[in-house]
C-alpha cells in the first residue's frame, strides 16, 4: 500500500469521519482513498474543497461539531492552510493535518523534500502557537502515527501535523493496521451541537481585552510546555558505542540508516538519532549524547532547517557536520555514507593533531 | 396584561456595540426573533464573521463559532455536514462574502450546502473604518476611494444574489432591507423562509440585507435610511431573486 493510502486508511480506522482536501501532488492518493473509504463509515464526510483555505476551514467547522477531522496537502497547499491552523490552535480545536513535503519554495517541484521543517515546527501561521509534528520514516510508521496524531490532537485539543514527504507518500510497503484498543473517550464539552438542555457555547479567538489575550497566550504556552514534557518521541540506532551521531528524520533517516550500516562494515562507529516528534524536539537525548561523543552529523533533504534545533540543543557543545540535498534530490545511502565517512576521517585526523 | 414586545429568548442581556443607526442591531434581533418563533434555539449553530458582526456570540444565546474573514460558508459547511440535523447559518458582511470569501461562498452555494447565509450589505468595510467594499456604489466616497469609486480602476458593485442565482445549488435568494418598518417585516419573513428552505433540504439559501452604515457613510441615521432607498436599491433591486420551491 502507498504511504498516502495507508495514512488515509489508518485515519478512518482511528475514527476520522470528516476529511476535506484539495488535489496537489504528491499526496493525491490520500484524498482519493478518502473519497472512496470515508463515505463507507456512518456519518462519514468527504468534500473536495474549492481551495486549501476552504478545506482547513471545513476541518475547523467539523472539529467544532465534534468530528475527528483531517486534511492533507503538500508545501504550497500547506502554506494556504496556515490561516486555519492558527485559528484551530487559538480555538483549541483538535485536527490532523498531513503534509507530504515536496521541493520548494514557490511552486518548486513534486519530488520528495524536507523543506517545510521550520514552517511546521514553528507554528507556521500567525500568532504565538505550536503544533505537535510527527515525522514517520516508513509506511507502517506513518499508519501507526495517524492513531497517535488523532489521540494527541484530542488530548491537547490542538492541531497535530504529520510531516511526511513525496517519497513516503508514494512508495508502496506492506502495512498492518492495528485497530487495537478501543478509542479513549475524550471530553467534548466544547462541541457545538445546538444548546439543547445546556447553556449556549461559543468558540472564538477574538479577545479584545489585552489582559485576556495575554492570559490565553500563557494558557496555550502551558499546554505546549506539557507537550514538551510528555510527548517527545525519537528512535536511536547503534548509538551506544558511536563516535559520531547522525541526526535525520523521516525518509532522510531511512537513507541514513542504510549509510550507517555500510559505515559500520568499514569499521566506522556511527549511530543515529531519529527525531519522531520534530516538535517537541528531542533535546535531551542530544544533550546526553553530547556527553558521550563530540561529532554530530545532521542530514536533511533541505539546505538545513532541523540543524537550528540541533544547535539549540547542543548549546555550543560538540561539532556539527551537515549534509543537505534540497530541491527534491534523493541521495542514495552509498552517497551519504561516503560523505559521512569523509567527515569521520577528517574529524579523526584533527583529533590526532 | 399582554406582552407585546420583549427581548427574544435566544438573546443574552447585553448591549449592542453597534453605532447609532446601524442595521446590524436590527438584523441580529430579527434572527433571534425567527429562531424563537420557529423554536430552533436548541438546534441552531451560528457562524459569526470577522467584521462588525463578529461579536454576535455576545448577543445570541445559541451555539456560536467565530470564523476567519471570508471563511464562514466553509466553516458552516464543515459543521452542517457533520451535524445535518442542526440548523446552521453564517452571518457575513459584504467584504467577507463578496471579496475575501468569494470562493468559499460561491462553492458552498454551488454544492447546494444546506446552510443559510445572512448577507449584510452596507457597501463598506465597517469595522476597519469605512474602506471601499466590492459592493460600494459607483462614485461613492470611502476612505480608500477618496475620489469616489471609479469603475475603470475599481470595478463595479458585485451583485451576489444575481451571481448565485446562476448556480443550480441555490434554492432561495432574496434581497431585502432594514431601513424602514415595512422593509424590516419583509426581512424577518425572508430570514424565516431561508431557514425553512434549509429545514426542507431544498438547497443553499441566502438573504441579502441592505443595511445602513451612518458612521462610515458619514450621514445621519435618517439620511442613511433614505440613501438605501434612493441609491442602493437602484443598483441592488429588492425582491425575490430565486426560489426553486415554495417553502
Amino acid at each position: 500500500m502507498s504511504g498516502n493510502s495507508a495514512v488515509g486508511e489508518a485515519a478512518v480506522l482511528a475514527g476520522c469521519t470528516a476529511y476535506f482536501g484539495y488535489p496537489i501532488t504528491p499526496q493525491n492518493e490520500l484524498t482519493e482513498h478518502m473519497a472512496k473509504r470515508i463515505v463507507e463509515v456512518p456519518g462519514g464526510v468527504f468534500i473536495q474543497s474549492e481551495s486549501e483555505i476552504a478545506a482547513i476551514n471545513m476541518v475547523l467547522g467539523a472539529s467544532a461539531a465534534g468530528a475527528r477531522a483531517m486534511t492533507s496537502s503538500s508545501g504550497p497547499g500547506i502554506s494556504l492552510k496556515q490561516e486555519g491552523i492558527s485559528y484551530l490552535a487559538a480555538d483549541e480545536l483538535p485536527a490532523v493535518i498531513v503534509n507530504m513535503m515536496r521541493g520548494g519554495p514557490g511552486m518548486g517541484n513534486i519530488s520528495p523534500a524536507q523543506s517545510d521543517y521550520l514552517q511546521a515546527t514553528r507554528g507556521g501561521g500567525h500568532g504565538d502557537y505550536r503544533t505537535i509534528v510527527l515525522a514517520p520514516a516508513s509506511v507502517q510508521e506513518a499508519a501507526d502515527l495517524v492513531y497517535v496524531a488523532f489521540d494527541l490532537a484530542d488530548t491537547y485539543r490542538n492541531p497535530v501535523v504529520i510531516l511526511g514527504d513525496g517519497m513516503l507518500g508514494q512508495m508502496m510497503e506492506p502495512v498492518t493496521f492495528t485497530t487495537a484498543a478501543p478509542r479513549k473517550e475524550y471530553p467534548k464539552e466544547y462541541v457545538l451541537s445546538g444548546a439543547s438542555g445546556r447553556p449556549s457555547r461559543m468558540i472564538r479567538s477574538l479577545l479584545f481585552d489585552t489582559k485576556e489575550e495575554e492570559e490565553h497566550n500563557w494558557k496555550l504556552f502551558r499546554k505546549y510546555q506539557l507537550m514538551e514534557h510528555n510527548e517527545v518521541r525519537y528512535e536511536t540506532f547503534l548509538l551506544d558505542d558511536a563516535d559520531m551521531a547522525v541526526l535525520a528524520y523521516g525518509i532522510a533517516a531511512r537513507i541514513a540508516k542504510g549509510a550507517i550500516k555500510r559505515l559500520r562494515q568499514e569499521g566506522l562507529k556511527v549511530g543515529l538519532i531519529r527525531p519522531i516528534t520534530l516538535w517537541p524536539f528531542p533535546m535531551k537525548i542530544i544533550q546526553e549524547t553530547a556527553k558521550q561523543l563530540g561529532d554530530f552529523f545532521v542530514f536533511e533533504m533541505s539546505t538545513g532547517q532541523m540543524i537550528e534545533d540541533v544547535k539549540l540543543a547542543l548549546e555550543g557543545k560538540g561539532h556539527i557536520h551537515f549534509y543537505g540535498r534540497p530541491g527534491g534530490v534523493i541521495p542514495t545511502p552509498v552517497e551519504l555514507s561516503r560523505i559521512i565517512a569523509r567527515h569521520c576521517y577528517q574529524s579523526q585526523r584533527s583529533k590526532k593533531r | 396584561m399582554k406582552t407585546v414586545y420583549c427581548r427574544p429568548k435566544c438573546m443574552k442581556e447585553a448591549h449592542f456595540h453597534y453605532c447609532p443607526g446601524c442595521g446590524h442591531g436590527v438584523i441580529t434581533r430579527l434572527i433571534a426573533e425567527v429562531v424563537d418563533e420557529m423554536e430552533l434555539r436548541d438546534k441552531t449553530i451560528c457562524v459569526a464573521p470577522a467584521g462588525c458582526g463578529m461579536l454576535l456570540y455576545n448577543y445570541f444565546d445559541i451555539d456560536t463559532i467565530e470564523s476567519a474573514h471570508g471563511r464562514g460558508a466553509a466553516v458552516a459547511t464543515g459543521i452542517k455536514r457533520v451535524r445535518p440535523e442542526n440548523l446552521v447559518f453564517s452571518y457575513q458582511g459584504d467584504g467577507d462574502l463578496a471579496a475575501i470569501g468569494t470562493a468559499e461562498g460561491f462553492h458552498a452555494a454551488n454544492r447546494g450546502e444546506l446552510i443559510s447565509v445572512i448577507f449584510v450589505n452596507n457597501g463598506v468595510y465597517g469595522m476597519t473604518g469605512g474602506q471601499m467594499a466590492p459592493t460600494t456604489m459607483l462614485e461613492q466616497v470611502t476612505t480608500t476611494s477618496p475620489a469616489g469609486r471609479d469603475s475603470v480602476l475599481q470595478g463595479h458593485p458585485v451583485k451576489i444574489c444575481e451571481v448565485y442565482a446562476t448556480l443550480d445549488g441555490t434554492s432561495y435568494l432574496e434581497r431585502v432591507a432594514v431601513n424602514k418598518p415595512a422593509a424590516i417585516i419583509k426581512t424577518k419573513k425572508a430570514i424565516a423562509k431561508a431557514f425553512r428552505h434549509q429545514q426542507q433540504k431544498t438547497g443553499f439559501s441566502l438573504v441579502e440585507i441592505l443595511s445602513p452604515c451612518p458612521t462610515n457613510w458619514k450621514m445621519s441615521p435618517l439620511d442613511s435610511c433614505r440613501w438605501v432607498d434612493d441609491v442602493m436599491t437602484k443598483v441592488f433591486p429588492l425582491g425575490l431573486i430565486k426560489e426553486t420551491k415554495k417553502c
